[in-house]
């Protein structure tokens, strides 16, 4: 069944699409990551336009970290001052991600910039989940490893503006967050994501958070970045398709579902190295894209009268 | 008064008139669509346009050159930026663009035989038929040294695409009379006035023309989608937003009462 877009204007396969959100949805239950970092650039592979397809991504991950943070509340997982901390930065950060998304995308080199920022960032954060979660694997074959501390102090704390964060069992400096909030905000504007793959390692290794409230205080301030991401590209663009994100939640939410019944079958190790596999493999299609040379080498782009 | 002033504008019109109808040869094209309207809705997949018509004459078919049928289906126009990519620091990036005022966002071309036999050069300049002579390429010499190969890598790419087409011997004509042409319109179309225009020429002359126009809207949700978003963006966003989160919250209690 085909279906046409109103504002990509395109016709696309509908079953296609609800697969590619049910795939998307299925890791982000297994995983417990947004999946931003994913759908978008399959989008792209499918020939969405990745204006369409960045803002589109960003209203799909509202949808499924609501559906994500609805589950931490119950379990009280949330912290929810260190999120309004996250979110101030982060809405600084979408908007100047919003401001240059527009500027790049005249410049013609806003496809550039995007899959650079998913090559940088999937390759780290891929590269460092992997062989954290390999050495895990490691250990806990052998009994007898290091004892972890449960944080440890940086220079970060002797930063000025502390703040309690008493979910968290913190005394720092706002700061710290309130920078990788921003840093976060204009990567999801400009990537599509939610931030989230970069958020978690943030909070667990640079500001120390407790693992238990990591997960829902990322996904908390998620929703309100890429709410706000996304009402900006409607207004700035009017690139969020609809048609799309409604179709995509629908596979999503049915995949989250049976992602989070395979997750339980599978140890906490084993899923981080599927996903940093994830990640990698992501990170590498898109860097050959850049490095091989291209079978068309001209685009055509909507132009404006000089 | 006014009859003195009707007659004096009928007197001026006459000239006006009998120029705009060529006489040359007394053939004249009446032609039909078999639709006028084309809506865009949730499943549209395309469009099979049949355009259709006679040549009228008061004498008998002229002998010497045959009569030959061109007809093109044109889309609304709009400036487009063509990028080339080049390896710089490894990478494949954007490097040169030419900027074109004014290319068709679709355009047809069908004829009842190969084009160059079918219209003359200076013909085609005066009509604009071929797809070069459609888009309007003013002064892209000045923007890259070889523009004009950005200019044949947009007619490439937008025939690979299936927007341009050129259609040579397509048109079924019968007794030099009768004529139809098929031209389908693909999925991914844009909104606005197509221009059907049909030719009928006898050794490269046109003989004489004929114009229609094709009205192509988004119908249904896909126009109220598209309407809102660009009159009302910030609507429309706060309602993508609803919807999302309705979307996820939904799943998260519909899975819930499932569990139970």
């Amino acid at each position: 069944m085909q279906l046409y877009l109103p504002i990509a204007e395109l016709s696309v396969n509908a079953f296609a699409l609800l697969g590619l959100g049910g795939i998307v949805g299925v890791m982000s239950g297994m995983f417990g990551v947004g999946g931003g970092f994913i759908i978008t650039p399959l989008l792209f592979f499918m020939g969405i336009p990745p204006a369409v397809a960045v803002a589109t991504g960003a209203n799909l991950v509202v949808a499924s970290s609501v559906s994500g943070v609805l589950a931490q509340l119950k379990r009280k997982a949330v912290d929810f001052r260190m999120g309004m901390v996250l979110l101030i930065g982060g809405l600084l950060g979408s908007a100047g991600g919003i401001w240059v998304f527009s500027w790049l995308t005249t410049l013609g080199q806003i496809d550039l910039f995007v899959q650079l920022c998913y090559v940088l960032f999937l390759g780290i954060v891929g590269a460092m989940m992997f062989k954290e979660s390999l050495g895990a694997l490691l250990r806990a074959r052998k009994p007898g490893g290091p004892i972890r501390r449960s944080h440890v102090h940086y220079s970060v704390h002797k930063l000025p503006l502390k703040m309690k964060f008493r979910a968290s069992g913190l005394y720092i400096s706002v700061i710290p967050p309130m920078l990788a909030g921003a840093g976060v905000g204009f990567l999801s504007a400009i990537m599509g994501v939610g931030g989230g793959f970069i958020m978690v390692p943030v909070m667990i290794y640079l500001l120390g958070m407790p693992t238990k409230v990591v997960v829902g205080t990322s996904l908390f301030q998620i929703i309100f970045v890429t709410a706000f991401t996304t009402v900006m590209h409607a207004v700035t663009s009017q690139t969020v398709d609809m048609v799309l994100a409604l179709v995509l939640i629908i596979g999503g939410v049915i995949g989250a579902q049976i992602g989070s019944r395979i997750g339980l079958m599978l140890r906490a190790e084993q899923l981080r190295i599927l996903l940093a596999l994830m990640v990698l493999g992501v990170c590498l299609r898109i860097a050959l894209g850049l490095l091989l040379t291209p079978d068309e080498l001209y685009s055509i782009a909507p132009g404006r009268l000089p | 008064m006014t009859v003195r002033a009707l007659m004096f504008l009928f007197a001026l019109g006459m000239p006006v008139q009998a120029q705009e109808v060529p006489v040359a040869g007394g053939e004249t094209i009446v032609a039909g669509l078999s639709q006028n309207l084309v809506a865009i809705t949730t499943n549209f997949t395309g469009s099979e346009i049949l355009i259709y018509g006679a040549v009228k004459r008061d004498a008998p078919i002229p002998q010497g050159a045959p009569l030959e049928v061109v007809v093109t289906v044109q889309g609304p126009s709009r400036p487009v930026t063509v990028r080339r990519k080049e390896r710089q620091f490894g990478i494949w990036m954007n490097t040169q663009a030419v900027s074109i005022s004014a290319a068709p966002s679709f355009y047809a071309i069908a004829s009842s035989v190969p084009l160059e036999q079918a219209l003359s050069a200076t013909e085609d300049l005066r009509h604009q038929v071929t797809i070069p002579s459609a888009i309007r390429a003013v002064g892209i010499a000045a923007e890259a040294e070889d523009a004009p190969v950005f200019l044949e890598a947009l007619i490439r790419l937008e025939g690979e695409a299936g927007d341009y087409s050129l259609a040579e011997g397509s048109v079924t004509l019968a007794e030099s009379t009768l004529f139809r042409a098929d031209v389908a319109l693909p999925a991914n179309l844009t909104e606005g006035a197509y221009k059907v225009r049909l030719f009928i020429t006898r050794d490269g002359q046109v003989v004489d023309s004929h114009e229609e126009l094709i009205t192509v809207n988004k119908d249904g949700l896909e126009r109220w989608i598209y309407n809102l978003a660009h009159a009302q963006p910030l609507i429309y966003g706060l309602l993508s937003l609803v919807l999302a989160v309705a979307a996820g919250w939904g799943a998260s209690a519909g899975f819930g009462l499932l569990r139970r």
